[in-house]
């Protein structure tokens, strides 16, 4: 291959890898911070999608449904985290698996009923809908590389909101001893909530910045859990920087997959973690 | 006392199953045969489960590699022979089980849970993307495995009943061989492994090896469930490894009660006939059995089984 | 002349910036019970970790009769003869009191393939769980439910579980954590006959026990060994006295 095409799929497959790192962040910082699993966080993800594309229907604006989508997916995280996952702290994490997989089928039903189980694609904005050229006769897409930049952005933007800010202290605090905190006056379950809906968010977010892309289909969101299973289990749970490591892995890992092993790319990424698993069966970096 | 109340619930459960044909309809025969199968299956993942307090989301991998044994051997214009295919399948989805858990059993509590599923997905991203069994179309098993032992005919799975009958026999034994390994030394290693995994590595079992052999002989069991499931239905496609097969199974098991004796039984029978139910109410039934599965959770804190515990504390080791 | 049956040589262990353990040494005799001593944070329960295989040490070695194996895990220590009780009780609440022991005893014939045994009727490790009830002095409660006892019976259980796995070194953290006055006194009896067939390496708090069980006692400050000798002799040591005693005394003034 030519080094223009091996790097378009450098760039794809660090898109995918900074994309999957959206979704994963959230799985992580749930169950580093609050100790639950959740099953259902791929369904956070298609909603967003789903979201993506019924909005920017009705507002002819992807940017403007965007941002609808954000405050309806932090409202859907305070709603939720109030009703069902705030009785799920301290549970059995088998009882948070079997919760979060009947929510699962009643996203997935709520979404057959509201929007059909029909394929959809996203236009992408008119504004990123151009190409850049890279080398002699390939261009590459300007709305993936925003994608990434965006992507990037957020990464820092929780790096600095985790390590610089008092909330990212109260947060931490929180994960470590919680009776602790709340002696020390702060509303434990208030920041609990912030950062449940900030996963959800984080989730809803990255699937409506990828509907473009990777369209919108039902499978989606089971398809992205598992994968951030793996991005989890990889990283080390409760690691930011290991999901990011291992995000960007996988996201090349699939990618160079596909185009040299087309048969097989699905595996790829199974075997991939099976041979990390053998080496380090904590995860590349341990709990942050 | 409570061993004899548990063993006349068993003879009793084992008693009308027996009997059932003789009063049901061919179409709860074959259903009936089919929940059967799945307890099987769900008594494989309890030994998991509710024993060595290993949370598999990925048991369904096993289930698959059975019932693709059967299809790969099936010969496309004669049956299978039963007593080469069965045994073959049931030793290979143990084998299935064996490296898998070499893998997975590196791994604990949360992590557990995700790496099994992964490798589950990894089995089913194998069958349904490489051409080994058919890809995502599947491929059928066109007739019941024979049960012929040279000229000598047994029985002939063919017929309903009889398929029931040995379905039955197969349930029976899976049942007995668990209960046997309950009480031995085992399987008292075992629950001690759930208790307190910790102090059982430091009183100086070899706390992998226990896992490494339970996990094995659930797997082999599942497999056992998948070729019978295969040979009653007489077709195989990916969607049999899928992680909603995983989760169904999971959810049989803690319906029924982790950890008793007839709880994976009990739990198959009301999970098929809830969805039966559910699918009879509405199209959305989905929509049902999730929002039943969230306020069971809710509600019922410790599970199903603590409304079973005061009948049937045989948890531990009172068998 | 005793010998060492087992020997802590320079064990370190760091966590982060905490240098829990520094060039710690310590021989435990065959047949003695040694007691390790030192206010909280001392590094005791390191120490302890360290010689069970529950934490590895970043360096120094431990040799048991002769044979290194500082790597090895907790589990293969405990088969060679090296047992280990708990200072949090970490017995099987659930299990009686007697299944705890047989249990517990299992470990040394698990007869794991043997499909068709039958556990509760295995002679072996009932044997050994009734002679560890016995030496624990708990064998009145061998039908009681383990979660069900009251705390200073738990402790008696806890110690019952590690001898019914017939140890020849005993490494003892804080039987006596949480007992009354009286429960105390039923332990350091237990203890006082088990020092007879055992290697004892004792941590406690409770110093009446300590000077009435100890033949040698090596005192750990901040991490480091800070004094090693007989009862006598520590109780005199003013380095002792001015780190550890001391401290108690002017709390009582």
């Amino acid at each position: 291959m030519d080094f223009a095409y091996f790097l378009i799929q450098l760039l794809n497959g660090l898109q995918y890898g900074l994309l999957l790192f959206l979704v994963a962040s959230g799985l992580t910082l749930i169950f580093g911070i609050m100790g639950i699993i959740n099953l259902a966080h791929g369904s956070f993800y298609m909603i967003g999608a789903y979201m993506a594309f019924t909005l920017s229907s009705l507002t002819g604006s992807l940017a403007m449904a965007i941002v609808v989508g954000i405050i309806l997916s932090v409202v859907l995280g305070i709603v939720l985290e109030w009703a069902l996952f705030s009785r799920l702290y301290g549970r059995d994490h088998l009882e948070q698996v079997l919760l979060t997989y009947g929510l699962i089928l009643i996203f997935e039903e709520l979404r057959s009923i509201i929007v059909g189980n029909d394929v959809h694609g996203v236009a992408v904005p008119a504004l990123l809908d151009r190409s850049i050229p890279l080398g002699p006769t390939l261009t590459y897409p300007v709305y993936r590389l925003f994608m990434s930049a965006v992507c990037l952005a957020i990464a820092g933007g929780l790096y600095v909101l985790i390590r610089r800010t008092r909330v990212g202290m109260m947060i931490r605090a929180g994960a470590a001893n919680r009776e602790m905190v709340e002696t020390l006056g702060v509303n434990i379950g208030l920041v609990y909530r912030v950062v449940f809906a900030l996963g959800v968010a984080l989730a809803a977010f990255a699937g409506m910045l990828a509907a473009p892309v990777s369209s919108v289909y039902p499978g989606m969101g089971t398809q992205v859990l598992i994968i951030c299973f793996v991005v989890v289990v990889i990283g080390g749970i409760g690691s930011v920087w290991g999901a990011l490591a291992a995000a960007l892995l996988i996201g090349l890992v699939d990618t160079f997959g596909k185009v040299f092993v087309p048969d097989y790319a699905g595996v790829a990424i199974y075997v991939l973690m099976a041979a990390i698993l053998l080496w380090r069966p904590e995860g590349l970096f341990r709990r942050a | 006392m409570r061993a004899n109340a548990t063993l006349l619930a068993v003879a009793g459960v084992f008693g009308a199953l027996a009997l059932f044909p003789a009063a049901g309809s061919p179409f709860y025969v074959e259903l009936v045969t089919k929940i059967m199968i799945l307890s099987i299956f769900a008594l494989s993942l309890d030994l998991l489960v509710g024993y060595t307090g290993l949370v598999s989301f990925g048991h369904a991998a096993f289930f698959g590699v059975g019932a693709y044994a059967l299809a790969l051997l099936a010969p496309k214009a004669a049956p299978a022979n039963l007593w080469v295919t069965l045994p073959i399948a049931v030793v290979v989805a143990g084998l299935a089980a064996l490296i898998v858990g070499l893998f997975v059993l590196r791994t604990r509590g949360v992590y557990f849970i995700m790496v099994t599923l992964a490798f589950a997905q990894m089995f089913y991203f194998i069958f349904h993307d490489t051409k080994i069994g058919g890809g995502s179309d599947g491929r059928y098993v066109n007739f019941k495995p024979s049960a012929a032992l040279g000229t000598v005919v047994p029985f002939d799975l063919d017929k309903p009943t009889q398929m029931y009958y040995a379905v039955l026999v197969l349930l029976g034994l899976t049942f007995a061989l668990l209960r046997f390994i309950l009480r031995a030394p085992l399987g008292r290693a075992l629950q001690g492994i759930r208790a307190n995994e910790h102090r059982m590595r430091a009183l100086g079992f070899h706390v992998f090896a226990y896992k490494l052999a339970s996990f094995t002989l659930a797997g082999a069991l599942a497999g056992l469930a998948g070729y019978l499931s295969a040979a009653q239905y007489g077709f195989v496609n990916p969607e049999i490894l899928s992680w909603r097969q995983s989760g169904d199974v999971l959810l049989m098991v803690i319906l029924g009660g982790a950890g008793t004796a007839l709880g994976p039984i009990a739990g198959a029978f009301a999970l098929v006939l809830l969805e039966e139910w559910f699918a009879w109410l509405t199209q959305r039934w989905q929509l049902l059995l999730g929002a039943t599965i969230v306020l069971l959770v809710l509600l019922m804190p410790g599970g199903l089984a603590n409304l079973y515990g005061h009948v049937r504390r045989i948890r531990m080791y009172r068998s | 002349m005793p010998t060492a049956i087992l020997h802590a040589r320079a064990l370190t262990r760091q966590f982060g910036g905490l240098v829990a353990n520094d060039n710690v040494s310590l021989e435990l005799l065959q047949g003695e019970v040694h007691a390790l001593l030192g206010p909280n944070g001392a590094g005791k329960s390191t120490f302890i970790n360290l010689l069970s295989g529950d934490l590895e040490p970043d360096s120094g070695s431990i040799v048991f009769k002769g044979h290194e194996i500082t790597r090895y895990r907790p589990d293969r220590r405990s088969r060679l003869g090296i047992g280990r009780s708990f200072q949090r009780t970490n017995i099987f609440p659930a299990f009686t009191v007697f299944e705890n022991c047989r249990l517990a005893a299992q470990s040394r014939a698990p007869r794991a393939l043997s499909v068709f045994a039958v556990a509760d009727q295995d002679a072996a490790s009932c044997a050994r769980a009734h002679r560890a009830l016995a030496l624990a002095a708990i064998a009145d409660y061998a039908d009681r439910r383990a979660g069900a006892l009251s705390h200073g019976a738990q402790r008696q259980l806890e110690l019952a579980m590690v001898l019914a796995t017939e140890p020849e070194v005993l490494l003892l953290d804080e039987p006596l954590a949480g007992m009354g006055a009286d429960e105390s006194n039923r332990m350091v009896e237990v203890l006082r006959r088990l020092a007879d067939g055992h290697a004892i390496l004792l941590v406690e708090h409770d110093m009446d026990a300590v000077f009435a069980l100890a033949d040698r006692i090596t005192v750990m400050v901040n991490g480091q060994v800070l004094e090693s000798g007989t009862p006598a002799q520590i109780r005199a040591s003013p380095a002792v006295r001015q780190a550890y005693l001391g401290e108690a005394e002017q709390a009582v003034e």
